[in-house]
């Protein structure tokens, strides 16, 4: 059993951090294990982190202190066991050295990410690390009441009485809003869990609870469940069914849409060697989507006004970073997960971030930025054996890429030979106020290029 | 629950144990019938500072035995022709009445039992029966709302809903298909069923209605109700107890629940399925107090913290006003300690469970100078009623419930099948060590024996090691299989010799994976010979399997816990 619950920091989850009071050279940023070991860097102390042991965890509480200070650290050994939402876990060690000061102790709670107790090299650092860690500790203090809701909620419960429902509490601690300042509208003057959402600027998605909870209010509420069936003039028998959160939120930018002027640019593209290198990557995880959201992340590096947004009627907005919003159907809904820094990021972590935030926007714990950050979105029906269509811009972005399914299709080259070859249908639907004809074409120049000498994705 | 443990232990279960078996010796009754169930020194332990106590009990033993043996051999299979109506009267046709009931017939006495209310009892009407109907739903909700865990089978489901009234029918209707089953069993078997509320009037003399009847023997069985602390307001409605929320008349969006233990639980269960809001309010320092502290952890993480639930341990519901005039209920909390006023919840409805006190008020216990402790019958180990000067008095019992000793159905059946036993002439001490518990939420947790905490300061005070062995479900094949890896079950034993002092589960199906440790535990099984058991592939007892084939008991201890169970 403690075997299964042990947590063993995998390699590149780092939760120590290095400070160097001497800042000798740019490199020693790097988190290499090998990099302290030369004798150029003079004094270390590092911190331990409160880890982040779950996708959820948002605070961890340290359950007890394996070691104590002053004890000599080898790495790899469990230093303290941390509680999570989930489970206890024993935590690590990245590093070896002494435990000079313990920052948080054990009962206590620490915000993901702060330090719970810094680390020194050599004993000569002990004393150094100490001053540090009172250093640390008064704004650490300081930081860590505002993200724990209860006592400013006892603090200001004199004046007015908060009143928040058990969920709407625990959804304000995960979106890291602070009760007090939502306004309630529930029954009572109650902080409902809808408040929360809305306080975090969440439209909420169609969670299998909260229709759960309309018929639980229904029947209690006898009559109002009757009146959904209404019939409508024109068709008798025609049955309404009301638009859920998501929905509605899809029909509302939709209309937006409407005052934006857009343009079409289709454009066929080759797949031959994207398929091949599909197959390819395909055991290594890798999805068509992410192959996609990739390519067009390194053919906007390139253009980027098609990666920009008019704001206001007046200028372009340009976007510092490529962030490929992907178009999901989601039981009766669309949702747009974003990979942040496409362009950045190489295909196999694309990859699996991506399967992060499906896993994610199913469980319904897509958090606001990653699904509002989109700068560019990509629409891909290809799979359902659509050949072309086109998409409706959303709002807040400068261009949509619609693609089609690949299909062997009949080609003549230069010299007037026919072949067949896999082509898709690409088209991008672009504002004109700050995209123009030219620009569309030579971005999916750019991006047919890419896509058909996909090597350079793998790079 | 704990409380009502910790009373047996301090109870005189090893009295006139030689006594008895001579007696029995000298009737030539087969050693065979002379059944210490699960009777162990072990586990119990006893010094000898009831020895007074214990002195008197033989010797009133003594004469109620004669008694007795001559009863028994002259009413066995017929009437008695004596002077009695009856050779055994039961006061309550709850499970406790009804298991007695059943065995007293099956030993040939001529038996009635008497009911005020409905046959049933609190189990049968408004307690266990109808609340696992709800748990029933709560479960299947909880399974098709989770579309994780639906995706995962490769499940499509479209939204789940339920209809409140539906759900509420399906409770009542199982409640009347059991209180008939309950009927009919006894009336086929030839029990009268008397109607109307029992009042003893003397020894051997109980009063129905306007009718007085006599019996060799009367066993009290008369349940408990739910216990309602002063200061709080029930109507029915808003603020309710257990006997309400069982009828499911609606569903509120926030629901406060009054104490943190089974039933408590158990519906925060039902109402968070349902789609309500739950709170919490807990009189101790932590939630799910009777629970061993490691299991009681990890069901906290599954039970409570993901769920939409939050609560406020370490104080008392001072005062509950129910809903009226527009406004909502409200509760005020004081601190257990200080007693300040700390904080005052709003809420849609607040469920009272704070535990359950003893229907015994109108028995006409004064009539034969009994004086209840707390509503409580006071009885000795072998649920021999005790009057107010300490003596026993004769031919009258108490079981269930009412005596307080383990506040749960199959123990009040357990105490009455161990009455019947003893008026027929075999001397029976039920071990209550070895009766399991179970609280059926999703997933369900139970228990028998000892917690680690109540074994570590047994085994300190009498000088002996425990060791603790766990198992995961998550190892398991066909918890797996079902998607429900989440669970453990723990065992505490001694790796001197091999005892079984408690076992604790908490996962899929753990009401019902128990009985092997608890039937070990009556049996005075050894984990070195149960650990050869074998196990059906791939079944969730295997969890249980891999607990005894965890535990490390030292190889050289033989067992002498064979013969005795050997008959």
């Amino acid at each position: 059993m403690a075997s299964l619950l042990r947590y063993k920091s995998p390699t590149p989850l780092s939760f120590s951090s290095t400070i160097s009071s001497t800042i000798s050279s740019p490199r020693s940023f790097s988190c290499s294990p090998r990099r302290y070991k030369l004798p150029s860097i003079q004094s270390k102390i590092r911190e331990i982190f409160m880890p982040a042991l779950s996708s959820t965890m948002t605070e961890g509480k340290i359950v007890s202190w394996v070691k104590s200070e002053g004890d000599l650290l080898s790495k790899g050994e469990p230093v303290v066991v941390v509680e999570s939402d989930k489970a206890d876990m024993d935590v690590e060690t990245f590093y070896g050295g002494i435990l000079a000061a313990i920052v948080v102790n054990e009962g206590e709670t620490a915000p993901v990410g702060a330090p719970v107790a810094f680390l020194a090299e050599t004993e000569d650092e002990i004393a150094e690390a100490k001053a540090k860690a009172k250093g640390q500790s008064p704004p650490n203090v300081a930081a860590s009441p505002p993200p724990s809701p209860p006592p400013p909620a006892a603090a200001t419960s004199g004046p007015r009485k908060i009143i928040a429902t058990p969920y709407a509490k625990k959804l304000a601690k995960q979106h890291k809003v602070d009760i007090n300042k939502v306004i309630g509208t529930g029954a009572f003057g109650r902080i409902t869990p809808e408040d929360v959402e809305k306080a975090a600027g969440i439209t909420p998605a169609p969670s299998k609870s909260i229709p759960a909870a309309n018929v639980v209010a229904a029947p209690t509420l006898v009559a109002p469940q009757k009146a959904s069936p209404t019939s409508f003039p024109e068709i008798p028998g025609s049955t309404v069914v009301p638009f859920t959160t998501m929905q509605a939120a899809v029909s509302k930018n939709m209309m937006e849409s409407l005052s934006v002027p857009t343009f079409r640019v289709g454009y066929p593209v080759s797949t031959a060697a994207l398929d091949a290198l599909y197959d390819k990557v395909k055991p290594k995880g890798v999805t068509m989507t992410a192959l996609l959201a990739k390519a067009a992340a390194m053919a906007l590096a390139q253009h980027p006004v098609v990666n920009s947004t008019c704001k206001d009627g007046k200028s372009f907005t340009y976007n510092s970073s490529i962030n490929i919003a992907v178009a999901v159907a989601i039981n009766g809904g669309l949702i747009t997960p974003v990979l942040q820094d496409a362009d950045k990021l190489d295909l196999y972590l694309l990859s699996q971030r991506w399967k992060e935030l499906v896993d994610k926007a199913r469980a319904k714990q897509l958090q606001p930025h990653e699904y509002n950050s989109g700068t560019f979105t990509l629409s891909n029906l290809g799979m359902f054996g659509v050949d072309r269509f086109d998409a409706i811009l959303p709002p807040g972005q400068g261009a949509i890429m619609a693609v089609g399914g690949s299909k062997p299709t009949v080609v003549t080259d230069a010299e007037g030979f026919f072949s067949v070859k896999n082509k898709m249908l690409v088209n991008v639907t672009a504002d004109h106020r700050i995209i123009y004809g030219a620009d569309l074409a030579a971005f999916l120049q750019t991006f047919s290029k890419i896509v058909e000498n996909p090597e350079s994705l793998t790079m | 629950m704990h409380s009502s443990i910790a009373l047996s232990l301090s109870s005189p279960s090893t009295i006139c144990r030689s006594d008895s078996s001579n007696a029995n010796a000298s009737n030539s009754l087969t050693p065979r019938s002379l059944r210490f169930c699960g009777l162990r020194r072990e586990a119990f332990g006893f010094k000898s500072s009831l020895s007074t106590h214990r002195l008197e009990s033989s010797n009133s033993m003594r004469r109620g035995f004669s008694n007795r043996i001559e009863a028994s051999l002259a009413g066995n299979g017929a009437p008695s022709s004596k002077a009695f109506d009856y050779d055994l009267v039961i006061i309550g046709a709850g499970v406790g009445g009804h298991g007695a009931a059943l065995h007293a017939v099956d030993k040939g006495l001529k038996t009635a039992i008497i009911e005020g209310d409905v046959v049933g009892g609190t189990c049968v009407n408004r307690g266990c029966v109808p609340s696992k109907a709800l748990l029933a739903v709560s479960g299947r909700m909880r399974e098709l709302q989770d579309e994780h865990h639906m995706k995962s089978f490769g499940l499509q489901v479209a939204a789940a809903g339920y209809d409140r009234q539906g759900v509420a029918d399906h409770a009542n209707n199982l409640a009347s298909k059991i209180r008939s089953n309950l009927t009919n069993s006894m009336k086929a078997l030839g029990v009268d069923i008397l109607t109307g509320f029992g009042t003893i009037l003397g020894p051997q003399k109980v009063k129905y209605g306007d009718t007085v009847i006599t019996a060799k023997d009367i066993i009290i069985a008369t349940g408990s109700v739910p216990m309602v602390p002063k200061g709080i307001e029930v109507d029915g409605k808003t603020v309710i107890t257990s006997d309400h929320a069982l009828k499911l008349e609606f569903v509120p969006q926030w629901i406060a629940i009054v104490g943190s233990g089974y039933i408590g639980l158990e519906f925060s269960d039902v109402y968070t399925a349902l789609g309500s809001e739950v709170t919490f309010v807990e009189a101790l320092d932590q939630l799910m107090p009777g629970f061993d502290p490691e299991i009681g952890k990890l069901a906290q993480r599954v039970l409570i913290n993901p769920r939409k639930i939050d609560y406020h341990t370490g104080v008392f519901a001072s005062k509950i006003t129910p809903a009226k005039d527009g406004k909502p209920v409200t509760i005020e909390l004081i601190d257990a300690k200080t007693k300040e006023l700390k904080d005052t919840l709003e809420v849609d409805a607040a469920l009272i469970a704070t535990g359950r006190a003893p229907f015994t008020k109108g028995l006409g216990l004064e009539n034969i100078n009994v004086q209840t402790q707390r509503g409580f019958v006071p009885v000795d180990g072998r649920m021999r009623v005790i009057d107010a000067s300490g003596e026993l008095v004769p031919h009258l019992y108490c079981i269930g419930d009412a005596n307080g000793k383990m506040m749960l159905a199959h123990a009040a059946s357990a105490q009455g099948i161990s009455v019947v036993e003893q008026v027929t002439g075999k001397d029976h001490v039920l071990n209550h060590l070895s009766i399991p518990a179970a609280c059926f939420t999703h997933p369900e947790i139970s228990m028998v024996g000892l917690t680690e905490p109540q074994a570590r300061e047994k085994a300190e005070k009498e000088g002996f090691e425990i060791a603790i062995a766990k198992t995961s479900f998550k190892a398991n094949t066909k918890a797996l299989a079902e998607n429900e890896g989440e669970g453990i079950a723990k065992l505490i034993y001694r790796p001197d010799n091999g005892e079984i002092l408690g076992v604790h589960i908490f996962g899929m199906h753990a009401a019902d994976l128990i009985h092997e440790a608890s039937n070990a535990i009556a049996m005075g099984t050894r984990i070195q010979d149960i650990k050869y058991a074998v196990h059906a592939h791939p079944t969730l007892s295997e969890v249980i399997d891999e607990l005894f084939k965890a535990a490390k008991v030292k190889a050289n201890y033989s067992s002498p816990v064979a013969e005795p169970v050997a008959a």
